[in-house]
């Protein structure tokens, strides 16, 4: 191959070969490149190494153990396992055989032990209502059972006659279950496996999901039309005047979010100082003084409050960046002050809007403590479901699948919002 | 680039149409005492008073900040006079809004609509005045044909060259057939040569249109080529409202005549007035004469404006005034040589001299005479004082 560096002074002919260009060196110019492109790549990922390892240990393996979770749900396969194995064999028709009894009162032996037994029985108890005492005080009675342990069991307690008992256990003897998306959307599995539909009185999470998507999108309707003017407002003032307004924007962010909270209850409650504002004016009787919290009106309230500056900041980025001149020419094309607004300074703003939008729904759709606070029974959001399953009933895995859903709601409406306005216009700042 | 005057035959008004406007001008925008303050502690226009006819081209030319746009947005509905009356076809629009003005205008940066095609730009003061679908698309078509960007109309601003923005720019201003357009420094952002081409572009359409044009610039070469008329500002006050080559021959005052073109200025005292010339002792005591155009009475200080173009190296016969002087720099320039001198203890003094063949060769320090005649030296108001 003929490359210049073969020859000590090329001339200008002998540099237009055809052969492939090279560094001076005489290593081909491509693959030099892609060897100084590969150290600085290097370099880069170093640099931004330990924020890599950060977000997978604090963000992406929580949200993937807690995904995993919501529909694998091991407990009764590990405490269990000889009767896991038994109850394999078992084809559900009738009561299981001598042997699955046999091996669950050996399991039931070796659970006492390891103190493991009220695992399952709360496992169990999820979709066998109670059920659990006949576990626990099985597993107390475990050592004194003998040969034909069916007839011991049922003796012991008649629920071990029961087949769907059984049948409930065969199947949260499967690790991986739907059970908890099923529970999450109000629905189950009946004992013949078949999906219904849970009994009326416990249908709540499909009407609480939709709740939250209601209220979330009342909550960003109302930080849209009262953030837009306010950030209007504060593009067009001058920089001395906008500037100290801004700091009345940005005040509750640096506000407890309690005590702002705890201010609406003051000022909502029904002896609150709105109330005795208006009953003091005669403009209501002091015996039906507005109920303003503890329903979905003070979630509202709260709310909104709380995530307007998420909307006012955005749209201010923005508005900021665009020049008055758009709208003079406009008014000099003959469009009315309100035309000119409308036709040429609202689409220039779409990206602030849309950058408020997605900020304020997806945090109103995952808000916790002001719900729970001034939120009564009806302001409850989907949020506060999951707090229960996390903190009161220790179901886990319903909690997961509670948030698996939010997740997965959220990134359909993510995707929706991509489609109509692009997700490369928004701007966050 | 020629431009077409084919189909954009607006009103009728066509070349031949100027000739007679020059002879009778209707004022088309007068401005009455209008005065301007931001701030209410500072004039920014000082009592101007300005009668533009229609069909004209007038510039308002004069350094930045001396309150040319002002003017421009009072006018444009943008801004509200202090003091006075603007007038439109006789009429004060103190109180009409900008958008029932009907004036075209052309911003500095454009002001194209980012969110919007070229033709949607084009189309939106048609659209806002209720236009039918056919009679916008038909209107816009002919404006993009008058600006040679036909096939431009799918595209965004930000899809077009800075010069091709401008056009549409233009385009834009005048598609909805207003009489009176307004430019506000529109070719400030385009390289040398483009601008030049774009000030032949723009004039040929306002005579082609017969369309009132006010435009304001700070580039004297602009003014000069563009102009009917040009107004000249400096403090908030017109300097000089004239034809560009009265402005450039017969400059009033010494700011309008520095402003404007290149000058030599030589500081002295009148010592005689007599019959519209007068005497004046320079700052190194030599005398020479000088039209007296804008003196006080003998005793009085003046500087004198004379152009480099109009003095003459070792002339071949005695003229009028005649001083001493020393070559300090030749610059070739091709058609000229730009000569620096050293006269009367200004070591600034310039003069050209045309590149023909009888031309003598010169050398730095070459001692020589400078001489010009009384009528090409301008005895003005003393400069910066
Ligand atoms: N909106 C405004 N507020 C306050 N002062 C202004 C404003 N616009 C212009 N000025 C002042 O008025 C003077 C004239 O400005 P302008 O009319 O823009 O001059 P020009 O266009 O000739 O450069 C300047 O001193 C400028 O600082
Ligand atoms: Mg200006």
């Amino acid at each position: 191959m003929a490359t210049v560096s073969d020859h000590m002074t090329p001339g200008i002919g002998q540099v237009a070969v055809d052969a492939p260009l090279t560094a001076a060196d005489g290593t081909p110019l491509r693959k030099k490149l892609a060897q100084a492109n590969r150290r600085a790549r290097l370099r880069a990922t170093l640099l931004v190494a330990p924020l890599l390892l950060f977000v997978l240990i604090t963000f992406i393996v929580p949200i993937g153990q807690m995904l995993v979770r919501s529909f694998h749900e091991p407990t009764f396969s590990e405490v269990l396992p000889r009767t896991t194995e038994a109850l394999k064999q078992w084809d559900g028709a009738d009561l299981p055989d001598e042997a699955v009894f046999a091996a669950f009162a050996d399991d039931l032996k070796d659970a006492k032990e390891n103190r493991t037994i009220g695992q399952v029985a709360t496992r169990v108890n999820y979709a066998y209502a109670g059920s659990r005492s006949a576990f626990t005080s099985a597993a107390r009675k475990s050592t004194g059972f003998e040969a034909p342990y069916k007839e011991a069991l049922i003796a012991a307690d008649d629920v071990w006659g029961e087949r769907d008992l059984w049948a409930v256990m065969k199947r949260a003897s499967k690790s991986y279950t739907p059970e908890f998306y099923l529970a999450a959307v109000d629905r189950t599995t009946d004992v013949d496996g078949n999906i219904v539909m849970v009994d009326d009185f416990r249908q709540i999470y499909v009407k609480i999901l939709l709740r939250t998507l209601y209220l979330a999108g009342v909550i960003t309707g109302l930080c849209l039309l009262l953030g837009y003017p306010v950030a209007f407002l504060l593009a067009s003032l001058p920089t001395r005047t906008s500037n100290l307004l801004m700091i009345l924007v940005l005040l509750p962010f640096w506000t407890s979010l309690l005590v702002r909270t705890t201010a609406w209850i003051a000022l909502l409650q029904s002896q609150g100082i709105i109330n005795d504002v208006l009953v003091a004016m005669w403009l209501i009787d002091d015996d039906s003084r507005l109920q303003m919290i503890y329903n979905q009106t003070g979630t509202i309230i709260a709310m909104t409050h709380i995530l307007l500056p998420f909307s006012i900041l955005p749209l201010f980025s923005v508005m900021k960046t665009i020049p008055p001149t758009y709208m003079r020419a406009a008014r000099s094309l003959g469009a009315t002050p309100w035309t000119a607004f409308w036709k040429i300074y609202v689409p220039q703003t779409v990206p602030g809007i849309a950058a408020g939008v997605l900020l304020v729904f997806i945090l109103a759709v995952g808000y916790y403590i002001t719900p729970a606070l001034v939120g009564g029974q009806d302001g409850q959001l989907i949020s506060n479901f999951i707090a229960l399953h996390m903190q009161k009933t220790l179901n886990w895995s319903m909690a997961a699948a509670l948030g698996g859903i939010l997740l997965a709601t959220i990134m359909v409406l993510y995707w929706l919002f991509n489609k109509i306005v692009g997700i490369d216009r928004l701007k966050l700042g | 680039m020629t431009v077409k005057m084919v189909s954009f035959n607006l009103r009728g008004v066509m070349n031949e149409g100027n000739a007679t406007r020059r002879e009778s001008p209707d004022g088309h925008v007068r401005f009455v005492d209008v005065q301007k303050s931001y701030d209410g502690e500072t004039l920014v226009v000082k009592n101007l008073n300005l009668d533009i006819a229609r069909g004209e081209f007038l510039t308002m030319l004069g350094p930045s900040g001396s309150g040319k746009t002002t003017c421009l947005m009072m006018l444009a509905g943008f801004e509200t006079a202090t003091h006075g009356d603007i007038l439109l076809d006789g009429k004060p629009i103190n109180n009409v809004p900008p958008h029932k003005r009907g004036i075209g205008m052309v911003f500095q940066n454009y002001a194209l609509f980012p969110h919007m095609t070229v033709a949607e730009n084009l189309a939106f003061p048609l659209q806002v005045r209720k236009l039918g679908k056919a009679d916008v698309e038909a209107k816009v078509k002919r404006a993009l044909e008058m600006v040679e960007l036909p096939q431009m109309g799918a595209r965004r601003p930000a899809q077009l060259s800075g010069g091709q923005q401008q056009r549409v720019a233009v385009a834009r201003a005048l598609v909805f057939e207003p009489d009176l357009v307004l430019m506000d420094e529109p070719l400030g952002a385009l390289d040398k040569q483009l601008r030049e081409q774009m000030q032949y572009e723009i004039k040929h359409i306002h005579e082609n249109l017969g369309v009132t044009v006010v435009y304001v610039t700070h580039d004297q070469a602009e003014a000069l080529t563009m102009s009917d008329r040009i107004a000249v500002f400096n403090d908030g006050i017109i300097q000089q409202l004239s034809t560009p080559d009265v402005l450039y021959e017969k400059p009033e005052n010494s700011f309008v005549a520095q402003f404007i073109g290149e000058n030599n200025r030589l500081n002295g005292k009148v010592t005689a007035v007599s019959d519209g010339d007068c005497r004046v002792v320079l700052e190194d005591g030599r005398e020479v004469n000088a039209l007296s155009v804008n003196v006080g009475g003998a005793g009085s200080q003046t500087t004198l404006s004379i152009r480099p173009e109009r003095i003459e190296i070792d002339p071949a016969s005695t003229l009028p005034n005649m001083l001493d002087g020393k070559i300090a720099e030749l610059i070739y320039l091709g058609d000229h040589v730009r000569t620096r001198l050293e006269v009367a203890g200004h070591d600034d003094f310039v003069v050209k001299l045309p590149n023909t063949q009888s031309r003598r060769p010169l050398h730095d320090g070459q001692p020589v005479k400078v001489g010009w005649r009384t009528e090409d030296c301008r005895a003005l108001d003393p400069f910066g004082g």
